[in-house]
């Protein structure tokens, strides 16, 4: 490389200590570059200052939140199901049968504003890495959605391709989309959130870690080569070292592919078969930073790298760009010296490239004391020489000061009782369909419909059903169900209770499929920490979190926080998205929410108690345009018994659908069935509106099949559940009985009503 | 080194939805005059050496056989 | 003896487990066979599975043509000997191989379509697809993004005269299908190319019926018969 410029090396730095350095530029406080000069008794290399600025990001370190998410663990709920915890690239809990699951939500909502298709699409393809990475085969995925009004110009540029990216990412991937969920808000415009999950199955004795033990053992990167992909942050460092103008303007976007991801599935698949790696780490955020640094601390300490191995797509790459780099489907292993043939061989049959560009080496015990040590070289020049461990493990953290907002006591305070209620059955007809298609609550047939759920043959349950299920194996009966949810309105009024809102949804989402809620992961998507406000509503939201799964008994395995959502001074609602996932002993028991076809007559029966609560609401919303008040109270002793009422059920198969009660309330959940089941419904309630239109939690509605009527009251006795018999299945409309009158709306009507929004918007383009 | 660029199109009888969805946009963002949009591909192929008859024949059965599918596409090729 | 039925595997390949579980599933045993490896293994017919070959970056299909097992199976297929079905992906890589007349394009949306469908039966006189009655409705999934049939009308003039359509959506083909086609097969009957997935249509549990496993169950009882689809039609 005769015409690279000269690197910064480790003796230049030692002996230009007052060379300055542009950490400010790279998003670093001024006493964290001061504890890095600290922790290397010198100025850091260029290449080290890109290391520490990208780990200890926000992003990669969380310093902001770590003090909060801590309850996870200190409040973690004692679990057999558990058998990695949070802190790996994703937790693992046990599904019985010498099965395990790991599953993980993470969020790429900036990248999805600035380029909504590639945004999405690596959002996805960076969520699978870490489920495989794991040492798991990824089985399905998820997203749950924010954007703009439906109606704001920038929703039509970023909601369909956030969407085509997704499907272009996941369905070339051939994983089966199962479900999630999607909401419009003021606030989401220029900010969407798009987080992506995923879950993966393995054997027990097939999970992998994140480390590196064993001096001598090979460092292997292998998959995509390295080009200047999200490295606008190493285009400061390059400018201010060398002042070389082709290096100043790079794209930051991140260019997916996911024919290449799917050849490192298969790839890597085959190699954790035969054995052949000791420690693996996929290459997200941070790249090669992240995962030099994060293996080396996971094992001996330390490590040796040769910068100038890594191959590049574009030559021109300088050792900081290289280790800041964010180009997509790469690995990086671990691998036995005497292993690394075998290793070779599989990847070239899957015509992946592999390199190996260092291997770990010993420390000694004054090196491990002070956190290892990592040495990369360039073309012979050492241009980091630091312990790893300080820039994995030892980032700041930081106690962001909080305060209740000040305008929080007048939004609550700000009660819907002072709406106006429907008056008449016409009132409440037209209410009842304006609610129905509701952006956030309409048919989102015009997504999903891109979205492939049948690969891989064993996806029992999808949207628009309650949760996803899939079976765990073709051979198998055990299934896992996920469902995602998150309501900012709700965690707006009251991040707390609003937090655990979104995780009883979906506590309930994955009840009402029949399945056994197991563990939670989450993705927190929060305004700027640096605003006390936000701050205090994180604080409540993680504290709600924390309690609600210690109550239910459901740990929390991972997650990921996203901070700075936000315009200028106006964050979006907080909006924690709540993944949970339980297990079903046998998938044929699974619950639909189709009103069953044929069974005119039977019995459907509302579950749990109803109460005037519409606070949040989006009756309260779609009518009247408000927000205030207090959301639905929370009750998670509730919200168990209903969950072990209906898993009961399902196991005695005396339900012949089910449909977990949320956003919409019970108007909307008995018109979803009736289109899904293509069959009507005629309820008798005694006060319409707020039958119709509460959101109050720990409920559900279901059919009763006619022979097991007093089979199903026992049940719900035995577990406390109120159940009020409110209507029967039958007819082509949906009809609504009262004391004083009622209404009936034909099927055809609900249909269009619910299936046109997104149709009319998407379709006119 | 030379560069033989092939420009690969949907023939003209087959429907050409991408083309049609960009001659809307076209419309709705103001550029009025356009009749029709057909959107093709373009492959800038490399060649060692300068470009004789043999080595364009070559390419010209590249794009016959590959580049292109004769059954739905026409395309052209040139030397830049 | 069990026929052996070869699902094909190219990098990209996606629905091939899903084939070979059909396979399974009719009662016939699924043999594995790779792209790279120009070996059919002696098996008794072969699926082209759906995916996105190479990432269907070219265009779908059109460098999986060039693998050395299709080096192999092309001529085996073009005699009329050796029965092959090619669902999706697959579909569209006989189209380019020119086992199969026409094209598969972009769907009319611009979308990836996944989707139930409707599809009526229109030739029972194929390898494929003798276990069915002409005009059947069988309901199977569709999911593309590439699904647009299309042929000259000369081509599909012919293809209808000679009953080489083997099935059309029943409802306007969602990907906007030349004369609502959703398959069509050679001139013996050996070969067949289908847009919507069979395979994802042989289990209660994960599919929208098992209406699909007929066309595993006709292979078996082609097989079984040992003469070649045309001749041996009742359709």
């Amino acid at each position: 490389m005769p015409d690279a410029p000269l690197p910064d090396t480790v003796a230049t730095a030692q002996s230009t200590p007052d060379t300055p350095q542009p950490y400010a530029e790279l998003g670093m406080a001024q006493d964290e570059y001061a504890r890095v000069r600290e922790i290397l008794g010198r100025r850091p290399t260029s290449a080290e200052l890109a290391i520490y600025s990208v780990m200890w990001s926000e992003h990669c370190s969380y310093k902001s939140s770590k003090k909060h998410l801590r309850q996870f663990g200190e409040k973690a709920p004692a679990s057999d199901a558990l058998l990695v915890g949070m802190g790996e690239n994703a937790g693992v809990v046990d599904v019985g049968g010498g099965r395990a699951v790991t599953f993980k939500i993470e969020s790429h909502n900036h990248p999805s504003y600035v380029e909504p298709h590639q945004g999405a699409a690596t959002g996805v393809g960076g969520i699978v890495r870490d489920i495989l990475t794991m040492g798991a085969r990824p089985v399905a995925v998820m997203d749950a959605l924010r954007f703009g009004p439906l109606d704001a110009p920038d929703t039509r540029r970023v909601l369909p391709g956030v969407v085509s990216g997704i499907s272009f990412y996941g369905n070339c991937l051939g994983l089966p989309n199962i479900g999630g969920e999607i909401g419009f808000g003021a606030g989401y415009a220029g900010n969407p959130l798009v987080n992506a999950l995923c879950v993966g199955v393995m054997r027990h004795e097939d999970i992998k870690l994140a480390q590196a033990p064993g001096p001598g053992n090979k460092v292997v990167l292998f998959g995509a080569t390295t080009g200047p992909d999200g490295i606008g942050g190493a285009s400061v460092l390059a400018s201010a070292t060398f002042d070389d103008e082709s290096h100043a303007k790079r794209p930051s976007v991140q260019v997916g592919d996911p024919f290449m991801e799917k050849l490192l599935i298969e790839c890597s698949l085959e190699l954790f078969a035969a054995d052949l790696v000791v420690g693996i780490q996929d290459l997200g955020a941070a790249g090669v930073s992240c995962a030099t640094t994060e293996l080396a601390a996971g094992g001996t300490g330390g490590m040796r790298i040769e910068l100038d191995r890594v191959p590049l797509r574009d030559p021109r790459l300088t050792p900081e760009e290289i280790l800041m780099s964010e180009s997509q489907e790469r690995m990086m292993a671990i691998v036995e010296p005497a292993k690394l043939d075998a290793f070779l061989a599989t990847c070239r049959k899957w015509n992946i490239l592999a390199s190996v560009i260092g291997e770990v080496t010993d420390v000694t015990p004054e090196e491990a004391e002070r956190g290892g040590r990592l040495v990369m070289t360039w073309h012979g020049e050492t241009v980091v020489d630091m312990p790893p461990r300080t820039a994995s493990d030892e980032g700041p953290v930081y106690d962001r000061p909080y305060a209740r907002p000040a305008d929080q006591d007048a939004l609550q305070a700000d009660t819907p009782d002072r709406l106006e209620r429907p008056k008449t059955d016409d009132d409440l007809r037209e209410q009842l369909l304006r609610v129905l298609a509701a952006p956030g609550v309409c048919d989102p047939t015009w997504v999903t419909q891109q979205y492939d759920r049948y690969v891989m043959g064993n996806t029992v349950l999808a949207t628009p059903d309650d949760g996803g299920m899939i079976r765990v194996a073709e051979d198998a009966d055990t299934g896992i169900a996920l469902a995602v949810d998150g309501n900012g309105r709700y965690t707006r009024l009251d991040p707390y209770a609003g937090t655990q809102a979104a995780y009883a949804e979906a506590y309930r989402n994955v009840a009402a499929t029949g399945a056994r809620p197991l563990a939670v992961t989450n993705c927190l998507n929060f305004g700027s920490p640096e605003d006390p406000a936000v701050m205090w509503q994180f604080a409540e939201s993680t504290r709600g979190l924390a309690d609600a799964c210690q109550t239910l008994g459901t740990p929390v395995t991972g997650g990921n926080v996203s901070f700075y959502n936000q315009t200028g001074d106006t964050a979006i609602n907080p909006t924690p998205v709540i993944g949970v996932l339980g297990v079903i002993g046998d998938v044929r028991d699974r619950l639909a929410t189709a009103l069953p076809a044929g069974a005119d007559g039977a019995r459907i029966v509302l579950l749990g108690r109803t109460a005037e609560e519409f606070g949040g609401s989006v009756w309260a919303e779609v009518v009247h345009g408000h927000l205030g008040g207090l959301p639905p109270k929370v009750d998670l002793a509730a919200e168990a018994a209903l969950g072990e009422l209906l898993a009961e059920a399902a196991e005695a198969g005396v339900l012949a659908a089910a449909h977990d009660l949320s956003d919409g309330g019970l108007g909307v959940a008995v018109a979803e069935s009736a289109l899904r089941g293509g069959v009507g419904a005629t309820l008798h309630v005694t006060d319409a509106f707020t039958a119709l239109f509460s959101e109050s939690g720990a409920r559900a509605v279901v059919v009763v099949r006619p022979e097991s009527e007093d089979a199903f009251a026992a049940l719900c006795e035995r577990h406390g559940v109120p159940a009020a018999e409110i209507g029967t299945v039958g007819g082509e409309a949906l009809t609504v009985t009262h004391p004083e009158g009622g209404f009936s709306v034909s099927l055809a009507e609900l249909r269009t009503a619910y299936e046109s929004t997104l149709p009319a918007v998407f379709d006119a383009e | 080194m030379a560069r033989v660029v092939v420009d690969v199109m949907l023939k003209p009888e087959i429907l050409d939805p991408q083309g049609q969805a960009i001659a809307g946009a076209c419309g709705r963002l103001g550029f009025t005059g356009v009749s029709e949009v057909r959107q093709g591909k373009r492959f800038e192929v490399e060649v060692d050496g300068e470009v004789d008859d043999a080595k364009l024949a070559d390419v010209r059965r590249m794009a016959e056989t590959l580049l292109a599918n004769p059954v739905i596409e026409d395309f052209s090729l040139r030397v830049e | 003896m069990t026929a052996r039925v070869g699902v094909v595997t190219f990098p990209g390949s996606l629905d091939d487990r899903d084939a070979a579980r059909a396979v399974r599933i009719a009662g016939a045993e699924p043999v594995a066979l790779w792209h790279d490896d120009p070996d059919l293994k002696g098996v008794d017919a072969v699926v082209l599975p759906g995916g996105f070959s190479y990432g269907d970056y070219l265009r779908c299909g059109a460098i999986a043509r060039f693998s050395p097992i299709m080096g192999e199976l092309v001529p085996a297929a073009r005699s009329g000997n050796l029965p092959v079905l090619g669902i999706c992906n697959g579909f569209q890589i006989l189209c380019e191989s020119h086992l199969l007349p026409g094209a598969l394009t972009r769907n009319k949306s611009l979308r990836f379509i996944n989707r139930d469908v409707t599809l009526r039966v229109e030739s029972t006189a194929t390898a494929w697809t003798n276990r069915y009655t002409d005009g059947e409705e069988i309901r199977i999934v569709l999911k593309s993004g590439e699904g647009c049939y299309v042929a000259d009308t000369a081509t599909l003039d012919e293809l209808e005269r000679t009953g080489r359509v083997v099935a059309r959506y029943a409802e306007p083909a969602p990907n906007g299908s030349r004369r609502e086609i959703a398959g069509v097969t050679n001139e013996h009957g050996n070969v067949v190319g289908l847009m919507p997935h069979p395979e994802h249509a042989v289990e209660d549990l994960t599919g929208p019926s098992t209406d699909g496993l007929g066309f595993f169950t006709s292979l078996l009882a082609h097989l079984a018969d040992g003469v070649p689809a045309a001749a041996g039609a009742t359709g």
